[in-house]
């Protein structure tokens, strides 16, 4: 990162009245020209905008009532109408709700179910563990086709579509997968040192997963959980085709009514957006750094 | 005879009294994965070899129970897709492959160019760091929404800021074609942050070192770029690329949400189809779950091809 390259070059760029003059000294490595300075914010620009450009673009349409879409180009008529009205007329806040239970309950169920195979196939060489991190993988690929209808079918017979517990336990099938794998790198990455200490302080394989590992992963375990309550939090075709009243959609399928063949409610549709996309951006922004590390870990040594 | 089976009794003994620690431990994964995606994915195999669907699956209505009379009807399901006979098959296998090397590349190729210029010393690099992975931040849905806003033909800001330059409207969800370009742009601007983020870790544990003594060695910077950069990102490389791909052949909600009920058949790819097979018109629960394993087996064969890739070139070392 940048703070440990400084040091390195700060003696070069310290000595000032010669450095004045640079017109034919040699360039170190990660200087630059003006020119390519340029360039390379200019670049970046264009990126963050490109970025940027659907986000604030819906933001304000949101903020331009009921028929501002119609107008992308115009900068008039902000009014905060569309967002009382999702909040008052419509059924967001159930929806929200909704959501979040679903979301909530995947990721404590995931978590906690998927934690100590995690530790197990980081720590414990066993007969079986090559596959089972194998299958972990294999689960990312499984096609939402492939186990939609069966679900489908088998939670019909048990009466559990359209609930919550039904989602959960659909949401589970790639949720525990998923974690068990991502816990396992960051699993990696704490030193195999404090297992052993503990070992000789006569605490059980378990006594020191539970003891000592969990207390030192709990970064890892908080950004796992974020990322399979984002999951499941956007996930689109479970929540469409099992939850059928309207009181029991999450926001996937909620937000599909305002926007439909027979209705265009983008000022409804740009609003809710807008409110979904806050909360999960602030916490995204504080877990991203982790995210993608436990990510790449698991995969490069499993 | 007997003492094989003797011996191999007192193996799996030993084995059991030395790992039963590890696998006490990892069975409750073990069962869930069993019980959620075990058992639903062999009733999926099964159902792919009957003529289940909407009518015959046997359902409670009521107190009354109407019993299942699918029939088995062996490898039908499958002749019929890959023998091309149901027409829509290989033009959309087609279609999945081009969607996602395509996504995969842009993905891959902006994240790395991104990554290399903020990995560099430049003023407001955090700044723009966190810009560049806002649209990470937005769930897909709500992605799909806003590009589907966005490219409305009448009233979409696209066609708007076209007819600003003097370029007349496009047709951006109509056609066939652009409509394909089009989906590959919001996925791509959906994935990208991914892939920045990673390479960014990837780049950051390259020593430093590295780069210097190829310097000293006279290396330019492209040389550089392919004989320290390139391989020292291999391992964060070859396991987002294959994450990467996995998930974009299976993305379903860009396609669904974006295209799928504007009736453009022909930009659906695999996964968004076999879905609409089973829960559109009549519901064809064995077409959709053929499908289903079809798609599983052309990722599987993919990954394992994969990955003896990587470890071939890994001894060719």
């Amino acid at each position: 990162m940048s703070t440990v390259s400084t040091p390195a070059r700060a003696p070069e760029k310290l000595p000032a009245p010669e450095a004045t003059a640079p017109a034919r000294r040699q360039r170190g490595r990660g200087e630059r020209s003006a020119a390519a300075s340029v360039a390379l914010h200019a670049t970046l620009v264009v990126a963050s905008v490109i970025a940027l450009f659907p986000i604030v673009f819906i933001v304000l349409v949101s903020i331009r009532g009921e028929n501002g879409w119609t107008h992308p180009m115009e900068m008039t008529g902000f009014t905060l109408e569309n967002y009382t009205h999702v909040l008052g007329d419509t059924e967001f806040l159930t929806w929200f709700m909704n959501s979040a239970i679903v979301a909530g309950g995947t990721m404590l169920v995931g978590v906690l179910i998927a934690a100590s195979a995690g530790y197990a196939v980081s720590r414990m060489r066993f007969p079986g563990d090559k596959s089972l991190m194998w299958s972990f993988l294999l689960c990312q690929m499984f096609p939402v086709a492939v186990l939609i209808v069966p679900l489908y079918n088998i939670l019909g017979r048990l009466g559990l579509l359209d609930s919550y517990g039904g989602l959960i336990i659909t949401y589970c099938s790639v949720s525990v997968p998923f974690c068990a794998w991502m816990l396992k790198g960051y699993f990696d990455t704490i030193p195999t040192e404090i297992d052993e200490s503990g070992r000789v302080d006569g605490l059980t394989p378990f006594g020191t997963f539970w003891r000592l590992i969990i207390p030192l992963a709990r970064p890892g375990l908080a950004v796992t959980a974020f990322y399979t309550f984002l999951t499941a939090w956007s996930e689109v075709a479970f929540a469409t085709s099992f939850m059928s009243s309207e009181g029991k959609y999450t926001l996937a399928v909620g937000l599909q009514t305002f926007v439909g063949p027979h209705r265009a409610e983008w000022g409804l549709m740009t609003a809710s957006s807008v409110l979904i996309m806050v909360p999960a951006g602030l916490l995204f922004f504080f877990a991203q750094r982790h995210l993608v590390a436990g990510l790449t870990a698991g995969g490069t040594k499993g | 005879m007997s003492t094989l089976t003797a011996k191999t009794v007192t193996k799996t003994r030993r084995s059991f009294a030395t790992h039963w620690y590890a696998w006490a431990m990892v069975l409750p994964v073990v069962v869930v994965l069993a019980v959620l995606v075990g058992y639903p994915l062999g009733r999926g195999i099964y159902l792919s070899f009957t003529d289940a669907n909407e009518a015959n699956i046997g359902r409670v209505i009521g107190d009354f129970e109407v019993p299942a009379s699918y029939r088995f009807v062996g490898l039908d399901n499958y002749w019929h897709i890959l023998s091309g006979q149901e027409g829509s098959f290989y033009p959309r296998l087609t279609w999945t492959v081009i969607w996602t090397a395509s996504c995969v590349f842009l993905h891959y190729t902006i994240g790395l160019g991104l990554a290399m210029l903020l990995n560099r010393q430049i003023r407001g690099r955090s700044l723009y760091r966190v810009l560049l992975i806002l649209p990470w931040a937005v769930p897909a849905f709500v992605a799909a929404f806003a590009w589907k806003l966005m490219y409305n033909t009448d009233n979409g800001v696209l066609n708007a800021l076209l007819s600003k330059i003097g370029i007349g409207a496009v047709d951006w969800l109509g056609d066939p074609t652009i409509q394909k370009l089009s989906v590959i742009a919001v996925n791509t601007w959906l994935g990208v942050p991914f892939m920045m983020v990673a390479i960014l870790g990837g780049l950051q544990s390259i020593p430093r070192e590295l780069h210097e003594a190829a310097e000293m060695d006279g290396a330019s910077a492209w040389q550089r770029f392919w004989n320290v950069t390139v391989p020292g990102l291999r391992p964060v490389s070859s396991t987002i690329i294959l994450l990467g791909t996995i998930w974009t052949f299976n993305m379903f909600p860009i396609i669904y949400l974006v295209i799928g009920q504007a009736g453009g058949t022909e930009s659906e790819i695999l996964v968004t189809y076999a879905y609409r097979l089973a829960f559109q018109g009549v519901r064809d629960y064995a077409g959709s779950a053929s499908y289903g394993i079809v798609i599983l087996s052309l990722l599987l064969v993919f990954s394992v091809f994969y990955r003896r890739m990587l470890s071939r070139q890994e001894v060719a070392k």
